[in-house]
């Protein structure tokens, strides 16, 4: 096992004890996914969804409750002194990104195989649209958990904390979901699910997830840099 | 040091500012479709276009910042994004009253350019909240650099997205690469996004000699123990 790979479970494994032990971040995620749809339900006055209005409850309410886990993401490290810690180790500072990243992609899967079947039994009709919804979703997540990583890390070191981090994720993943909605919207469409141009929506949230995984490859070093 | 050229800058600027606008009046012919309305066309896509390569160029100077870590570059930066972000207000509200002339209503969601420079448009405005929010003024530049190479790679992504998210169902009313336009038309197209091109170097340029001036103002008084009046600006960097 190589040195970087050493940190890079050490780092993950750090952050799932830590969030196994206090749960601080997936219960109120899952929490917060469940009462929106319940608000849904209220606001739009419907008892059942599908098409754009069912992609856009569930990619709205997933993004909403991502934000709540983003902005705990680095909490920690920076009140329990962890950002200094790295700084201290002689360890590759882009593995920090990609363990942070990968807990955060642990963190949404967790709270998507909660949500999405509570989202099913609240306003599909049919469970036919689950299967190839997981790629979708797992495509979405590696592109939230890039960006997250990369936004989560700058807005804890500044005054305005989680403010920050919606502000300026928000736009930053508006092609995200106008990709994963439109791959959503005809697998849940009434009547069985349906494939309009589903493998372009892939390829675009591929294309996504690799710009912005390079991205924060590559700029992630002068973040923790002092 | 800044001030250098500024003033043929400045010259060069209105005088291809004044031919632009004489060529858009009393040279270029009605459009036969929108009449005297499509005249604003020759405003609002160099203004369009001058703001996108802007907000690219703020991404090169950020990434020059972080590869030698001279802060000149993080000055270059936000001026280069900031003078992108006003014209990015110039070319919603320009391209505003195109939409209500010509399709009859003030924003038109079909519309994947309208939409896309709005998404755009957002992002950056986030770039001072953001900056702002950081108070340590090496590390505010070092992360307003991320954040602008973060935005630089953003925006042809969020185009193609949107471009794709939409069935294309509306006209173009130009077609790419101003393959529609012509003689009269593209030559003063040319002259516009030439004028405005100008504009926006001598405005970057202005900002950075105004900003180098009171950093040694800044300077001098420290040096002569003269307190500085009222609470400097922490925010915008300093040019040295």
């Amino acid at each position: 096992m190589t040195s970087s790979r050493l940190v890079y479970m050490a780092i993950l494994g750090k952050d799932l004890r830590a969030e196994l032990r206090t749960l601080q971040s997936l219960p109120a995620m899952t929490l917060f996914a469940i009462t929106t749809f319940v608000i849904f339900r209220f606001g739009l006055d419907r008892t059942s969804l599908s098409g754009s209005l069912a992609a856009g409850v569930l990619w709205a309410t997933l993004l909403f409750a991502a934000i709540l886990g983003i902005n705990r993401l680095f909490v920690a490290e920076r009140e329990e002194g962890g950002f200094d810690a790295i700084r201290l180790a002689p360890v590759d500072r882009t593995t920090v990104f990609a363990a942070k990243a990968s807990a955060l992609l642990v963190y949404l899967v967790a709270l998507e195989l909660v949500v999405v079947p509570v989202f099913a039994v609240f306003f599909l009709d049919s469970a036919a649209a689950l299967l190839p919804l997981t790629l979708v979703l797992l495509l979405a997540d590696l592109g939230l958990a890039a960006t997250g990583t990369l936004i989560s890390s700058m807005a804890v070191n500044s005054s305005a904390r989680d403010l920050l981090t919606p502000l300026v994720l928000l736009p930053l993943v508006v092609p995200l979901m106008i990709a994963a909605s439109g791959a959503s919207e005809p697998l849940l469409a009434l009547g069985g699910p349906g494939y309009h141009r589903f493998g372009t929506w892939l390829a675009v949230l591929g294309l996504y997830d690799l710009i912005f995984l390079l991205v924060g490859y590559a700029v992630f070093d002068f973040l923790l840099e002092d | 040091m800044y001030g250098k050229g500024l003033r043929p800058l400045s010259i060069a600027t209105v005088a291809a500012l004044v031919a632009a606008l004489s060529l858009v009046f009393f040279y270029v012919p009605l459009d036969a479709d929108q009449g005297f309305i499509q005249k604003i066309f020759y405003l609002h896509v160099p203004l369009a276009i001058v703001a996108l390569v802007g907000f690219v160029v703020g991404g090169v100077f950020a990434i020059l910042h972080l590869r030698s870590g001279d802060s000149r570059w993080d000055a270059y930066s936000y001026v280069s994004i900031h003078m992108s972000v006003i014209f990015g207000v110039a070319v919603l509200i320009t391209g505003s009253i195109w939409a209500k002339a010509s399709w009859g209503h003030w924003w038109v969601w079909d519309e994947p350019t309208l939409v896309s420079f709005l998404i755009v448009f957002l992002m950056y405005a986030t770039y001072y909240p953001f900056r702002y929010a950081i108070e340590d003024r090496e590390r505010q530049a070092r992360y307003a650099s991320v954040f602008a190479i973060t935005a630089g790679a953003f925006v042809p992504l969020n185009f193609m997205a949107v471009r794709m998210a939409e069935s294309l169902v509306h006209p173009r009313t130009f077609g790419t690469a101003n393959g529609g336009l012509p003689g009269e038309m593209m030559f003063t197209f040319l002259i516009s996004l030439v004028a405005i091109g100008l504009l926006w170097t001598t405005l970057v340029k202005f900002e950075l000699t105004a900003k180098s001036a009171s950093g040694q103002l800044k300077r001098l008084r420290r040096a002569l123990d003269v307190p500085t009046p009222g609470g400097s600006s922490r925010v915008a960097p300093e040019v040295s």
